[in-house]
């Protein structure tokens, strides 16, 4: 082997990867179009749920036959493949390469900060309707990161500890997945239900992906308990809600669940062992309210399944984008114009059926409905509104600057009352 | 990016020295020339296919010269990174210390994998090799109050000289540049050539007083620190490290690269890497199927030219050279 | 350890049983680690599962999980590992290459949503063992897992075809230069380890569920039954599965955190130290 040999291996290994440059350069043909960057968990655990992120966005699009504000929109689609480094290649690819104006997505709260800390830098607004860790708009709050849509993990599990109090349970055990979602969900129930005088009797951290709840479960039945707080996602919920009945516990103990929990990525796939599972959310998709109705008729129609939390979501943070950009005439290059006025934009026409705004601190207040899971005419299963909390924020009833000198929940913080 | 991969000087035949230094030094010439020519995103690429370049090499001086493929490497590249992002961030110590206590580490952790794995060979070095590093991925995902569990770490690590693009891919193009010297000097010292022999029959070696284990467990350790040095890279890079960084998949594409390049021929690591992170990006932009995209050029490379990228080229080479 | 936890120990490892014991019989006479095993379970649970549903027979789900992903097997080793005979590492790899791709065709096909394959009416419930209320499909898996191993042993040990599988697995060069064809051999251990992840998917898909990362965490359960038990024994495997069943059972109950190291930990020791594991044989 010798130069010549050298040189033609080189020239060769330079046409190889030539032929790579190519179609970067050709994606590069600008036009006016606002555009969009979304990222979305498509491959990996939370599949199911990054489907449904992108449908509830093109849902929106397609309504407005893609335009906003008088500008074309052009969606680009990143998969984040349920995984913190991959979500920040790509968002450094759809900012950077494909020169998004904005970022909106991701699923996984861990996904959420990888992005996050890369948009502190280059000051991209970045919107997550789904991502729910409490301190992007609390301790860690920052500006151009806004939480349209969406909400903090704790901020229904508050009215739930308050609902679980008028039920008249005292006891109550957590089970939930180990994880930040799962503490802070839990942690905001803990600390409402025994600042009330109840007592969380035992809690169940289990590793995300457990196939097998019946150690859990064993203990579970052992336990002298009113009810169970399940914080559940995805396989999770389902495998724990069928073994929840399966080995018998249903009709021992009620259970309480997380928004997540009773879904309808969960709840499409089960049968009667989710009947009457209750759980709290600012969404119902059985709820008598007619933009609501109308809303998961549409969606029904056009994707053959009832709208889960994931396209609702994004639908809706999506039209808060479009709200806001209506009124700046669509300038979506003014950033801090943008920013602002995302911020102080009021949402009419959500599919919620009314009109919701952010507070403070960039995450919206909402009317919580407790939900039961019913069984509609056509035997398929959704959540109905028992009873309604409104204008819950992410606070509860607490002041702002005192509920966060608090630490925030975590394995070893619970909020839980000292008696 | 483009001309990066022709680093891919034949590394094995001794013959070729007189001609190669020029070479390298166009190629390394044009590397630098690079940001010039090209978007600041795909410099950010550019960077990546360097330091993934050389965790690819690293695994090629196992798997390459001594004959045994490791699927642990990407948790002792992401333990560098760990370490350094967590230094910075949570130790605040400077770049250079924290970058010295992340190959540190590496290589600790290499040393470790390495006792337990030297008696092994073959596939089950391989299963070794993957339950170790799963066993590190479990650490880095379980102990939160120090790696910040699943949430991961954010760290302001990249020197604020190196803040651009451009300026921190020229720092990585002379790291990858000593490194990839200095890796090819070491399988081409006595000690590799033993490394070689170790692979080609390994009771011949013993039969001849060779320390086979000895050996097998420097050439683990030294593979260790160079991967070490791609992890710390890495972390100034991203800012930012996850169990992820850890995973089985980041040791597979460590070990993808290194195939896709040609396995022993050290260079063809940057040219493997090149090839699956143009592949990627090539890939999603028109299309989600990345995982299936990356399935299928395994089983393809696998099949048709397990030689790899450059082994491939040298083997049609040789033929048309009859 | 209460009886609850006896039994989600037992029932965990028979299913275990019935998807390493086919591992161990290709990993053990074809001297290949098959990492799309996973993806083979998987696969084998998704078809069992629409099939089920589709023609509400369970057994027939089962009979056409197995069918399909024996199929699978057939095209595997035919069409893509006879290139790399020979060659252990590249048939690893290869495999692994398709387990990349049949997990994203099953997510193509089946979408992400997690399915749970229907218990057929008869083992709905639970009735009343050791004094626990307990599932009556989970002692089913249980059944099942014993049914498996005997038919395996009768296999192994009383039928021509079990007498060349343990030749081989000792010695392949010697059977084929005693003039049997272990080519088919060969082939049909591996459609018989195949089907068996097939009828594990199926059956695992009706208590654990199935959804995109399954197809991972049953090879590595697999990886360390196999590991633990030793290539290749039958006896192995079923040791193995019990350990690893009660370990991560125990495990999940006594040190949650520590899931991982209470499977790899011993596994890696093993592979360190005899690499053979507990029954394995040298050859």
């Amino acid at each position: 082997m010798d130069r010549r040999q050298f040189l033609k291996t080189t020239a060769a290994a330079l046409a190889t990867a030539g032929a790579g440059v190519a179609p970067w350069r050709a994606a590069r043909a600008q036009t006016d179009p606002i555009k969009i960057g979304l990222l979305a968990p498509l491959t990996g655990v939370v599949a199911s749920g990054g489907k449904e992120m992108v449908e509830g966005v093109q849902f929106y699009l397609d309504q407005v036959k893609n335009q906003i504000a008088g500008r074309k929109v052009e969606l680009v689609i990143e998969d984040d493949a349920s995984n913190p480094d991959t979500a920040l290649q790509k968002a450094r690819r759809l900012v950077e390469q494909a020169n998004c104006h904005m970022l909106i997505g991701d699923l996984l709260a861990n996904t959420g900060l990888a992005v996050t800390n890369y948009v502190k830098g280059t000051g991209t607004p970045y919107f997550i309707p789904i991502i729910a860790a409490d301190d992007l708009t609390q301790r860690a709050r920052i500006k151009n990161v806004i939480r349209i849509a969406g909400y903090s993990a704790s901020e229904f599990t508050h009215p739930l500890g308050d609902w679980a109090l008028k039920q008249g349970y005292k006891k109550i055990a957590t089970i939930s997945q180990d994880y930040t979602f799962g503490h802070e969900q839990c942690g905001g129930l803990a600390q409402v239900f025994t600042e009330g005088g109840g007592e969380i009797v035992q809690q169940f951290w289990h590793p995300l992906n457990t196939a097998d709840f019946s150690p859990y479960l064993g203990q579970l039945a052992d336990l002298k308990i009113d009810a169970i707080f399940a914080m559940e996602t995805g396989a999770d919920s389902t495998r724990f809600i069928q073994q929840y009945a399966g080995f018998g516990l249903k009709a021992q103990t009620p259970l309480l669940a997380s928004m997540n929990a009773t879904d309808q990525s969960v709840i499409r796939t089960l049968g009667e062992e989710c009947e009457g599972l209750i759980a709290p959310a600012h969404f119902a998709e059985g709820s008598d309210n007619p933009v609501t109705q109308k809303f998961v008729r549409d969606y029904e129609a056009k994707y053959g399944k009832i709208p889960s939390l994931y396209g609702f979501s994004m639908y809706s943070g999506v039209m808060w984008v479009a709200a806001a950009l209506e009124k700046m005439d669509g300038k979506v290059e003014d950033r801090e114009a943008f920013i602002d006025t995302v911020l102080k934009t009021e949402l009419d026409g959500s599919p919620l059926g009314k009109s919701v705004k952010l507070d403070a601190y960039g995450n919206p207040i909402y009317d919580v409905y407790i939900r039961k899971v019913v069984k509609r005419a056509d035997g398929k299963f959704w959540n109905v509104p028992l009873t309604t909390y409104p204008n819950v924020s992410q606070f509860w009833r607490y002041d702002p600057e005192a509920y966060m000198k608090q630490p925030p929940y975590s394995r070893t913080y619970q909020g839980i009352k000292k008696t | 990016m483009t001309a990066v991969q022709g680093k891919s000087a034949p590394p094995r035949s001794a013959g070729m020295a007189r001609g190669a230094a020029p070479i390298a030094a166009i190629v390394v010439a044009a590397a630098a020339a690079l940001p010039l020519v090209l978007s600041s995103y795909q410099v950010g690429l550019a960077t990546e296919v360097l330091i993934f370049g050389i965790l690819a090499m690293s695994i090629d001086i196992l798997g390459g010269f001594a004959g045994r493929t490791s699927l642990g490497h990407g948790a002792i590249f992401g333990v560098s990174t760990y370490v350094v992002v967590y230094a910075t961030a949570q130790a605040g110590l400077p770049p250079a210390a924290a970058f010295a206590f992340g190959v540190l580490a590496a290589t600790l952790i290499a040393a470790i994998f390495a006792l337990l794995a030297v008696r092994t060979s073959g596939v089950y070095f391989l299963l070794l090799t993957l339950a170790l590093g799963m066993i590190v991925w479990g650490i880095c995902l379980r102990w939160t109050q120090v790696t910040g569990g699943e949430n991961g770490m954010r760290g302001d690590v990249r020197p604020a000289l190196l803040l651009t693009h451009s300026g921190f891919y020229w720092a990585v193009l002379a790291a990858a540049t000593i490194v990839s010297y200095a890796m090819w000097r070491f399988v081409r010292s006595p000690f590799g050539l033993t490394l070689r022999g170790i692979r080609d029959s390994e009771s011949r070696m013993r039969s001849l007083g060779y320390n086979v284990p000895l050996h097998l467990f420097i050439g683990f350790t030294v593979s260790g620190f160079f991967a070490g040095i791609a992890g710390a890279l890495y972390a100034m890079f991203n800012n930012f490290v996850s169990p992820s960084t850890v995973a089985l998949a980041q040791s597979v594409e460590g070990v993808l690269m290194m195939i896709a390049g040609g396995v022993g021929t050290l260079f063809g690591a940057f040219v493997g890497a090149a090839a699956i992170i143009a592949l990627e990006n090539l890939v999603s932009a028109y299309t989600e199927r990345w995982q299936m995209v990356l399935g299928i050029t395994f089983i393809l490379i696998m099949v048709f030219a397990p030689e790899g990228m450059i082994g491939k080229l040298r083997v049609i080479l040789a033929h048309k050279m009859r | 350890m209460s009886s609850f936890q006896l039994l989600n120990g037992l029932t965990f490892a028979a299913l275990l049983f019935v998807v390493a014991s086919g591992f161990t019989l290709i990993f053990g006479l074809l001297r290949i680690v098959n990492l799309a095993h996973g993806a083979l379970y998987l696969f084998g649970g998704y078809v069992g599962y629409t099939i089920a549903t589709q023609s509400g027979s369970f057994v027939l789900g089962g009979i056409g999980s197995m069918a399909a992903i024996a199929a699978i097997g057939f095209v595997l080793d035919q069409g893509l590992l006879r290139f790399v005979r020979g060659n252990e590492l590249r048939q690893v790899l290869l495999t692994l290459g398709v387990a990349f791709v049949l997990k994203d065709l099953a997510l193509v096909i089946w979408g992400g949503d997690s399915f749970t394959v229907p218990i057929p009416p008869m083992l709905r419930g639970g009735m009343r063992v050791f004094g626990v209320f307990y599932p009556t499909y989970r002692l089913f898996v249980l059944l099942t897992g014993l049914v498996v191993f005997a038919a395996l042993w009768l296999l192994l040990n009383h039928t021509r075809l079990g007498a060349l599988i343990r030749a081989g697995v000792d010695d392949a060069e010697m059977v084929e230069a005693s003039g049997v064809n272990i080519r088919r051999v060969f082939l049909v251990t591996f459609l018989l380890g195949s089907a068996l992840a097939g009828l594990g998917g199926l059956m695992g898909g009706a208590f654990l569920s199935l959804y995109p990362s399954a197809d991972a965490e049953i090879l590595v359960f697999s990886l360390a039954v196999v590991i633990i038990g030793g290539r290749g024994s039958l006896i192995g495997v079923g040791v193995g599965s019990l350990l690893v069943g009660f370990l991560n059972t125990l495990g999940q109950v006594m040190f949650p955190e520590l899931a991982y190291f209470v499977i790899f930990g011993p596994m890696a020791v093993l592979l360190a130290f005899r690499p053979l594991g507990l029954f394995g044989r040298a050859t």
